[in-house]
C-alpha cells in the first residue's frame, strides 16, 4: 500500500489499512530509536517546520526527534517568538513557511481545524499535532501502537477512555482510530465533561466509573485541565479525584493484565493515582518512545516512503 | 415618460390579485393596474415585457446588516442596497449595531440621508434599544420614531438584563414602534461556534445551545405578555422558539416571529470542513430544527422571511472557526433559496411566500408598500420563476462574499427590481 494523503489531519476517515501501515511503519522506527546511532539518511534534504501555536513540550520535542532521527533539516517557530505576536494570519504564516521550502509543518493550534485551514493554502504536506478540541492523529496512532505492542492486537479490544472528553481531540482521535481498528471504546466522565451525542461516534458513553472499567483491556486517562472547575463543569478538584481518578481499587475492576494510558503530562492524585501511574500495568514512558516512532511513521510515508526503505 | 410592465401575472396578495395584467407606473407611483394597458401605452413609454413572469410587490427585508458607519469594509449604504437590489428587496431595515451605533437621533438621520444619498434601494432606520448597545440603559427612542426608526433592536445580542427589556419593550409600545428581539442567553453560549450537538462534537467546536435561544424566546415573550406589548422574535432557528411563540399566539400574546433562508435550507452538517461562510449567529441547527421551522411557516405560527444579511470581509472570513466572525451575506440569494425550500417542496403557497416578504413585514413594521394598490409608489419585483442560475460571485454586488450557497445551482431569480419608479436592474442586470 502507498500512501496518497497529502496531509495526516485527523483519524477519522482514515482506511484500516491506512492506519494499519502507519503502525506497520512505526515498528522498524522503533529499533531506529533504540540504537545506539541514532540516525538514517531517510529524510536527507527534506525539511520540516514545528510550528506551535500552544505550549507543548513532549510533541513538539517528540516530532523534532523524530526528524533528526531521519536527518531531515527541522526548525521549530513557538507562536509567542513569531510574527503571529505582531498580528500575522495563520494563513500568512503558512505562506510564509511554504515559501521558504518546507516539506512538512507540524502544527499545533488551539483552534479547531486550525490544520484543515492551513493544509488547503500551501504546498508543503501538514500533520496536525493537535487542534483545539479536534484531533491529534499522531496520539491517536502512539496509543494504538501501545496497546497492540502489549496486547499483539486491537480488533475486539475494549478500550475505556476516562476524563474530559468534551475538551478532549485525544479522545477524539482514539475514537475513531480504535473503532477503525475494531476495537470497541467507551467513554467516561462527569456528565457535564462528556460532550453531546458522543455515542453516535459509535462508542459507549457512561458517567458510571465502575460499569466503564469493568473488563476493559485498556484504560486511557485523559488529563484533566484543572481551569475547567472555575467554569462550573465540575465542583472541586478534590470531588473529581473522588469521583472520577482512576486508583487501584477501580483497577481491580478491569482485566488482570489491563494496560493503563496516559497522555501527558498527568495530574498526579488527581486524574490517576501515583501508585497507578508509576504500577506495573502504566506504560506511559513507553508511549512517549513510541510516539517518536509513529511520528517518524508518519513522516517517512507522507515524504513518499515504502517499508523497504527503511533501516538503510 | 412612463413605464408599463406588460402581460406579466401580477400577483399581490395584500389586494388577493393574481392575473395577467399590465402596470403603469407615471412619476414614480402606479396610475394603473389592469389588463391590456400597453396597448394604450404612449410612444415614449418605457415597455417592460413580463410575458410570463411574476410581478410582486417589491421584497422587504426586516432584517439586515448595512455597515455603514463604521463597517465600510464589510458593507456600505451603496454595495449593500445593491445588493438588495439584486436580490428583489426595495426596502431593507438596518440593524443599528454599526460604529457608531445607531442610538441616537443623530444616528438615524445619518442613516437616511447618507442612503438618500448612495442607495439604491429604500433603507429604514433601525434604532438602539440600549444606548451603546450596553444593555445598561435606554437610547431615545422617541427621538428615533420621530425622525423614521422603525423598529428597535440590539441585535447581535440580547438585552440581558430583564427589567431592562421589559422597559423597552413597554417604551417602544408608547412610541409606536415594535422590539425585534435577537434572543440567546449569552451565558449559556458562551464561546460558542456552532450548534451544540453530534456536529460540535464530531468537530470539537463549542457549542451554542438551542436552549440558550429558547430560554430567551421565552423570556422575552412573557415580558412583552406581561406589560402588552408587541414583540417580534429575530431569526427564529429552533423547534423549542416555535413551540413557544406557538404557544403564545394561542393565548392571545402579540408575537411574530422570522426565518432566514439559511436556517431553511442548511443544517449544521454544513460546518463539515470548517467553512466559515456556515458560521452565523443563530448558528445552523439540526434537522429536526429545520423542518419545525418549514412546520411553522406552514401553519402560520412563522409569518415573515428575513435575510438577518451580514456581510463580512474576505480577510475577516478566511480564518480559523472559531475566531471568524458570525454571518451570512443573504440578500442576493435569499429568494431562490426560499423558493427552492418552501415552494419546490410545498410548504407555503406563492401567495404565502409573497406575503411573508412583503405585506407581512410592511405592516408588522409600520412600513409602507407591500403591496401594488393603485397611487402608491411603484417597488415593484419581477421573477423569473425557471430561470436557472449558478451562485457565483459574477456579478455579486454585496462587498461580503460569505455566502454558503457558493455553486449551488438555484430555480427561480428576481431579474427586475424596480423602486419608486425607477428601474434598478433589469433582466439581472444591474443599471444604477
Amino acid at each position: 500500500m502507498v500512501w496518497r494523503r497529502k496531509d495526516l489531519l485527523g483519524l477519522r476517515g482514515l482506511s484500516h489499512q491506512e492506519i494499519g501501515k502507519l503502525l506497520d511503519t512505526a515498528v522498524p522506527m522503533k529499533e531506529i530509536i533504540q540504537r545506539d546511532i541514532k540516525k538514517v539518511p531517510t529524510l536527507r534534504g527534506k525539511s520540516m517546520v514545528c510550528l506551535f501555536y500552544e505550549a507543548s513540550t513532549r510533541t513538539r520535542t517528540s516530532f523534532e526527534l523524530a526528524g533528526k532521527y531521519m536527518s531531515a533539516d527541522t526548525v521549530n517557530i513557538a507562536a509567542s517568538s513569531s510574527s503571529v505576536v505582531k498580528g500575522e494570519s495563520l494563513i500568512d504564516t503558512g505562506r510564509t513557511i511554504d515559501a521558504m521550502g518546507a516539506d512538512i509543518i507540524v502544527m499545533r493550534h488551539s483552534a479547531s481545524g486550525a490544520a484543515q485551514l492551513l493544509a488547503g493554502e500551501v504546498k508543503a504536506r501538514v500533520i496536525n499535532a493537535g487542534d483545539g478540541a479536534h484531533e491529534h492523529p499522531t496520539q491517536g496512532l502512539l496509543d494504538m501502537f501501545t496497546i497492540r505492542e502489549k496486547k499483539g492486537k486491537l480488533a475486539g479490544l475494549t478500550v475505556t477512555i476516562l476524563g474530559d472528553i468534551l475538551h478532549s481531540r485525544v479522545a477524539r482521535s482514539n475514537i475513531w482510530g480504535l473503532t477503525t481498528m475494531g476495537a470497541r471504546v467507551r467513554v467516561c466522565g462527569p456528565s457535564t465533561l462528556l460532550p453531546p451525542e458522543i455515542a453516535a461516534l459509535g462508542v459507549e458513553a457512561t458517567t458510571d466509573i465502575e460499569a466503564a472499567l469493568r473488563g476493559a483491556d485498556v484504560v486511557n486517562v485523559l488529563r484533566l485541565q484543572l481551569e475547567r472547575q472555575q467554569k462550573g463543569l465540575f465542583p472541586t478538584i478534590r470531588e473529581y479525584g473522588r469521583l472520577f481518578g482512576l486508583n487501584r481499587d477501580r483497577l481491580r475492576l478491569c482485566k488482570q493484565d489491563v494496560l493503563v494510558l496516559h497522555p501527558g503530562p498527568m495530574n498526579r492524585g488527581v486524574e490517576i493515582a501515583d501508585d497507578v501511574a508509576d504500577g506495573d500495568q502504566a506504560s506511559i514512558e513507553e508511549q512517549v518512545t513510541n510516539g517518536v516512532a509513529v511520528r517518524m511513521a508518519a513522516l517517512y510515508l507522507m515524504m513518499g516512503g515504502n517499508n523497504d526503505g527503511v533501516g538503510n | 415618460m412612463a413605464l408599463v410592465i406588460k402581460n406579466g401575472r401580477v400577483l399581490d396578495p395584500a389586494q388577493r390579485i393574481d392575473h395577467v395584467l399590465d402596470i403603469r407606473v407615471d412619476k414614480g407611483i402606479i396610475v394603473a393596474c389592469g389588463p391590456n394597458l400597453a396597448d394604450h401605452a404612449e410612444e415614449s413609454d418605457q415597455i417592460i415585457d413580463a410575458t410570463g413572469k411574476l410581478v410582486i410587490p417589491g421584497l422587504i427585508d426586516v432584517h439586515c446588516h448595512l455597515r455603514e458607519p463604521g463597517g465600510e469594509a464589510k458593507e456600505t449604504l451603496a454595495t449593500g442596497t445593491r445588493a438588495g437590489a439584486r436580490g428583489g428587496f426595495t426596502a431593507l431595515c438596518a440593524m443599528p449595531n454599526t460604529s457608531p451605533v445607531c442610538d441616537n437621533q443623530t444616528g438615524v438621520e445619518f442613516l437616511k440621508s447618507r442612503a438618500q444619498a448612495t442607495g439604491v434601494v429604500r433603507v429604514y432606520p433601525i434604532g438602539a434599544i440600549s444606548k451603546g448597545l450596553q444593555g445598561q440603559e435606554l437610547a431615545e427612542m422617541g427621538d428615533m420614531a420621530e425622525c423614521g426608526a422603525v423598529a428597535f433592536s440590539d441585535d447581535g445580542k440580547s438585552v440581558l438584563r430583564a427589567d431592562l427589556m421589559r422597559q423597552a419593550l413597554s417604551y417602544a409600545t408608547m412610541c409606536k414602534r415594535i422590539i425585534t428581539a435577537h434572543c440567546e442567553d449569552k451565558d449559556l453560549a458562551t464561546d460558542g461556534a456552532m450548534n451544540e450537538g453530534y456536529w460540535s462534537t464530531l468537530l470539537g467546536l463549542r457549542g451554542l445551545p438551542a436552549v440558550a435561544e429558547d430560554v430567551f424566546v421565552a423570556r422575552d415573550i412573557l415580558l412583552a405578555e406581561s406589560v402588552g406589548a408587541p414583540v417580534h422574535i429575530a431569526h427564529v432557528s429552533t423547534m423549542g422558539a416555535v413551540n413557544l411563540i406557538r404557544q403564545a399566539q394561542a393565548r392571545g400574546v402579540d408575537v411574530t416571529g422570522e426565518v432566514c433562508p439559511h436556517h431553511l435550507a442548511l443544517t449544521d452538517a454544513a460546518v463539515e470542513g470548517y467553512n466559515t461562510a456556515t458560521k452565523v449567529s443563530p448558528p445552523l441547527r439540526t434537522e429536526r430544527d429545520r423542518v419545525a421551522l418549514k412546520d411553522g411557516l406552514a401553519d402560520g405560527t412563522l409569518t415573515i422571511l428575513a435575510t438577518d444579511h451580514a456581510p463580512h470581509t474576505p480577510e475577516e472570513k478566511k480564518r480559523e472557526y472559531a475566531y471568524a466572525p458570525f454571518g451570512i451575506s443573504g440578500l442576493e440569494t435569499a429568494w431562490p433559496v426560499f423558493w427552492r425550500e418552501l415552494i419546490e417542496s410545498g410548504i407555503l403557497t406563492l401567495h404565502q411566500l409573497v406575503a411573508a416578504l412583503t405585506i407581512h413585514p410592511a405592516k408588522r413594521f409600520g412600513l409602507p408598500g407591500g403591496d401594488l394598490t393603485v397611487g402608491s409608489a411603484a417597488d415593484i419585483t419581477i421573477i423569473d420563476t425557471g430561470h436557472r442560475e449558478k451562485v457565483s460571485l459574477d456579478g455579486w454586488q454585496s462587498k461580503g462574499l460569505n455566502t454558503p450557497f457558493l455553486g449551488w445551482e438555484l430555480t427561480s431569480w428576481p431579474i427586475t427590481t424596480i423602486v419608486g419608479g425607477t428601474v434598478v436592474m433589469r433582466d439581472r442586470q444591474m443599471l444604477i
